[in-house]
């Protein structure tokens, strides 16, 4: 089933750098949907189109439209705190507010003016359990966030996401920095959050990608250069360029 | 997902408060230049231009030559740039090239301290301290002179020296100075030859500024001068009583008659003082956007 | 003959020697530079301790000011001082605000950063008489409390706005984006984890600007500042008097006046100004070591 359609979308940075080229893309709800392919191909930028993120930044140019949930997300009426709230998103590095861990979870509700103490409460121990934090952190829930490792401030950072209760949760590359136990950690964890949520992830290296992918989609320099459901593309891509890429030949 | 929700709406009025905030630097200035304009340029129609800049200032018989103020005013500025700039940047490459880091925690205070100390605070220890010591070691009749309020200008502008000479000194990149003891120079050669050229609009920008904070320093050198608006001899004039702009508004201002021409006259030389100043402001950040782009380019 | 360098052993000897010169005039320079400021307020100390009692600080002055004690200037003194941050320090917070989130890089920027910086420029006494002209005769406030705090607070905005846009550039960018994309508002994002960072940023800025609004004597000299007042003021409308401007007036206009009491109540500006300078510098070092990222 589409949960995001992406039809004939261009953007171009004031820079030139990381644009898209006409893109024309469906990300399928309750699945993992994998971007890939080397630095500079878009990949981050269309995470940003997706949650408007990118209104902070230069960009010249953008056309084409992206329908989620019956309307076109670019355009001019669209509320945009609803629009984030729905389509969350977890950085490459884990970036802790300045706050306790209970505040960094209950960050998104209170900002959506949810006051009732007993809500939060409930709101924040829900989305650290499904974050497989909970455990880790029950006992000092005030503490400041900074106080945990880097593992865990990520699946904390996954944690302020879900607790907002989204339809789609992307990641740019959310275990870059992080140890082989805590990836697999959070490998583990995005697996089953497929069951609630849509997943777009954009993975580090190719064999996570694979790992991971249930559709999959190469991007080069800022176009679409190959798309297939599955493990297609890791073991047999159509296109010159994805094979290339996948079996190491550049990157 | 269609309107803006209220936080959005509140988020706006908040918005449009705080660029009202933004701007308003731009509203204050405007206002300083209207008002010194509407009660000082009345004295161009009611006072001959000739005499606004003859040699004589005694208002109190209609004298309003502006000549021995604004000498006076360059005489003990041009002399305390010429103090303060040897000590301001001889303690600003100590502090920023060859000062131990305990050296500078102590160091760095002390200026910060002499910057926060209060102009009629150093006015005061002129009066009672520096003025009689000058008497006695010149042998003067007075020690109330040009040369005294200088010196005393002149340490007034050391912190304004220091602090910007000693960001420009810190923001010349490592590099440069890798680079010239990776051949061989020694850290003193490195200094006089590689550093401190690479900071030089940094520092010209720290001299100007220092002169501004000089021209524009009204109560030590009221206190310490002598107050004589006349016409310096060089040389020998240095060591005599002269006024300066600032010191006539602000000796004067209490007694002048709403409206009167003497009046119009000091808020005239307000306006000089501020367009003054507005020319070093503006000299010194174009040199620092020149500086920026440069830099920009060789950088990148 | 040629060392292993390839210079020859006596010129790199002398350059040596240069440099050791060199460090010394240095190193002497400075100290002849910060010595003085040293001495001077030992000096002060020494001089003015003997009149500071608790008489001295709360007593009213008598005898022509010759005796008694100052306790209408030190009041004076903390209520323009108070005044000036209620009018500078909204705006000044805001303004830097602005300039640090929400300024675009684009011509009218640069032109409001000009401002700033002739803002800053601006002698003391044209700000003196920039107040006369506007607070106290256009807009009829006569000498008063109200039209010296909104001269001093014109004086003070500069500093508070560049010191809260520096505070607000220190914090991470990333707070922000993150704030954001959890569905914040650009100003709850400022208000809930940006400013509160920013705050010991800004409050030494605050700091720093009232200190120097605190000892300033040309802006108040024609807009609120007296000597000779019987009473403590009673209103806004009421004309001070003030440490500095009091300062100013015992040392050179008082004949007879006693050295001791000149130099205690000038020992007692300094104890508040440096009082101020103590206190930012504290919060700025604790707010180093607690930082959060």
């Amino acid at each position: 089933m589409e949960k995001i359609v992406i039809n004939h979308l261009t953007v171009q940075y004031a820079d030139g750098l990381e644009s898209l080229k006409d893109i024309n893309l469906t990300i399928e709800a309750n699945a993992v949907n994998v971007l890939f392919g080397p630095a500079g191909g878009g990949k981050s930028t269309l995470l940003r189109v997706l949650n408007r993120l990118n209104d902070l930044t230069d960009i010249t140019h953008m056309n084409g439209e992206v329908i989620f949930n019956g309307e076109n997300i670019l355009g001019k009426d669209i509320d945009l705190i609803t629009l984030r709230r729905k389509i969350g998103i977890v950085f490459s590095r884990p970036v802790p507010l300045p706050l306790s861990i209970y505040q960094n979870v209950s960050f998104g509700l209170e900002m959506a003016g949810e006051r009732n103490r007993k809500h939060l409460d409930e709101a924040v121990e829900q989305a650290l359990r499904q974050a497989v934090l909970w455990d880790e952190v029950h006992d000092r829930l005030h503490d400041p966030a900074t106080a945990i490792s880097g593992g865990q401030q990520q699946r904390l950072c996954l944690a302020r996401v879900l607790a907002l209760e989204p339809e789609v949760i992307m990641l740019d590359e959310p275990t870059s920095a992080l140890d082989p136990v805590s990836t697999a950690k959070i490998e583990g964890l995005l697996d089953e959050l497929t069951a609630t949520y849509t997943i777009i992830l954009v993975p580090h290296n190719v064999q996570q990608a694979a790992r991971m992918a249930d559709y999959a989609a190469f991007f080069l320099q800022g176009e679409l250069v190959e798309y297939a459901e599955g493990k297609q593309l890791f073991v047999s891509a159509k296109d010159k360029r994805t094979l290339d890429y996948v079996q190491g030949r550049f990157g | 997902m269609r309107h803006a929700s209220a936080s959005e709406r509140t988020d706006r009025r908040i918005t449009w408060v705080i660029k009202a905030a933004g701007y308003s630097s731009i509203f204050f200035i405007t206002l300083i230049l209207i008002f010194l304009m509407r009660e000082g340029l009345p004295a161009l129609a009611n006072v001959p231009l000739g005499d606004l800049f003859s040699t004589i200032w005694y208002p109190t018989e209609e004298y309003f030559g502006l000549l021995p103020l604004i000498l006076g005013s360059l005489l003990v500025t041009i002399i305390a740039t010429l103090v303060a700039l040897p000590f301001g940047l001889c303690t600003a490459i100590f502090l920023s090239e060859v000062a131990p880091r305990w050296v500078r925690e102590i160091l760095k205070p002390l200026v910060e301290i002499l910057a926060g100390l209060p102009s009629v605070v150093l006015g005061f220890i002129g009066i009672l301290v520096l003025v009689p010591m000058l008497r006695r070691a010149l042998g003067l009749a007075t020690g109330l002179t040009a040369f005294t309020g200088a010196v005393l200008l002149g340490f007034i502008a050391i912190p304004t020296i220091v602090s910007i000479a000693e960001d420009a000194l810190n923001s010349v990149p490592q590099g440069y100075r890798q680079a010239a003891l990776a051949v061989g120079a020694t850290r003193w050669q490195t200094i006089i030859g590689v550093t401190l050229p690479a900071a030089r609009s940094g520092v010209l920008t720290a001299i100007m500024l220092g002169v501004g904070r000089a021209l524009g320093e009204t109560m030590a050198v009221m206190m310490v001068t002598g107050n004589a608006p006349v016409i310096p001899n060089l040389p020998a004039g240095i060591f005599l009583p002269v006024r300066t702009m600032t010191a006539t508004i602000a000796s004067e201002m209490g007694e002048v008659a709403n409206g009167s021409e003497h009046y119009q006259v000091l808020f005239f030389i307000g306006i000089i003082l501020f367009l003054f100043s507005l020319a070093i402001n503006l000299t010194a950040s174009w040199v620092s956007f020149r500086r920026a782009k440069r830099s920009e380019r060789v950088l990148s | 003959m040629k060392t292993s360098t390839g210079f020859e052993p006596s010129a790199l000897a002398s350059a040596h020697r240069k440099q050791t010169l060199g460090f010394g005039l240095l190193t002497l320079v400075s100290a002849l530079t910060v010595l003085p400021i040293l001495a001077i307020v030992v000096y002060i100390i020494i001089q003015g301790a003997g009149a500071i009692s608790w008489e001295f600080l709360t007593a009213m002055p008598s005898h022509g000011m010759r005796e008694g004690g100052i306790f209408p200037a030190i009041f004076g003194t903390l209520l323009l001082t108070l005044f000036t941050a209620l009018f500078s320090v909204p705006l000044g917070v805001a303004a830097g605000v602005y300039l640090a989130e929400y300024a675009k890089d684009n011509t009218a920027t640069r032109a409001i950063r000009i401002a700033i910086i002739n803002l800053a420029g601006v002698p003391s006494v044209v700000y003196g008489l920039f107040g006369l002209g506007l607070f106290v005769i256009f807009l009829n406030l006569g000498t008063s409390i109200l039209a010296a705090s909104l001269t001093l607070s014109i004086m003070t905005l500069p500093i508070i706005i560049s010191t809260t846009e520096e505070a607000l550039r220190t914090v991470p960018y990333s707070f922000r984006v993150v704030s954001i994309s959890l569905g914040a508002t650009r100003w709850q994002a400022i208000w809930r984890v940006v400013l509160p960072q920013a705050l010991p940023g800004i409050l030494t800025g605050v700091i720093l600007g009232l200190e120097r609004a605190a000892g300033e004597t040309a802006p108040i000299l024609f807009t609120g500042a007296a000597f000779f007042l019987p009473n403590l003021p009673n209103s806004l409308l009421d004309s001070t008097m003030a440490l500095p401007y009091h300062i100013f007036v015992i040392s050179t206009q008082i004949p007879g006046m006693p050295v001791q009491i000149q130099y205690g109540t000038v020992l007692v500006l300094l104890v508040f100004v440096l009082g101020m300078n103590l206190i930012a510098t504290l919060i700025r070092s604790r707010a180093r070591a607690k930082r959060q990222w």
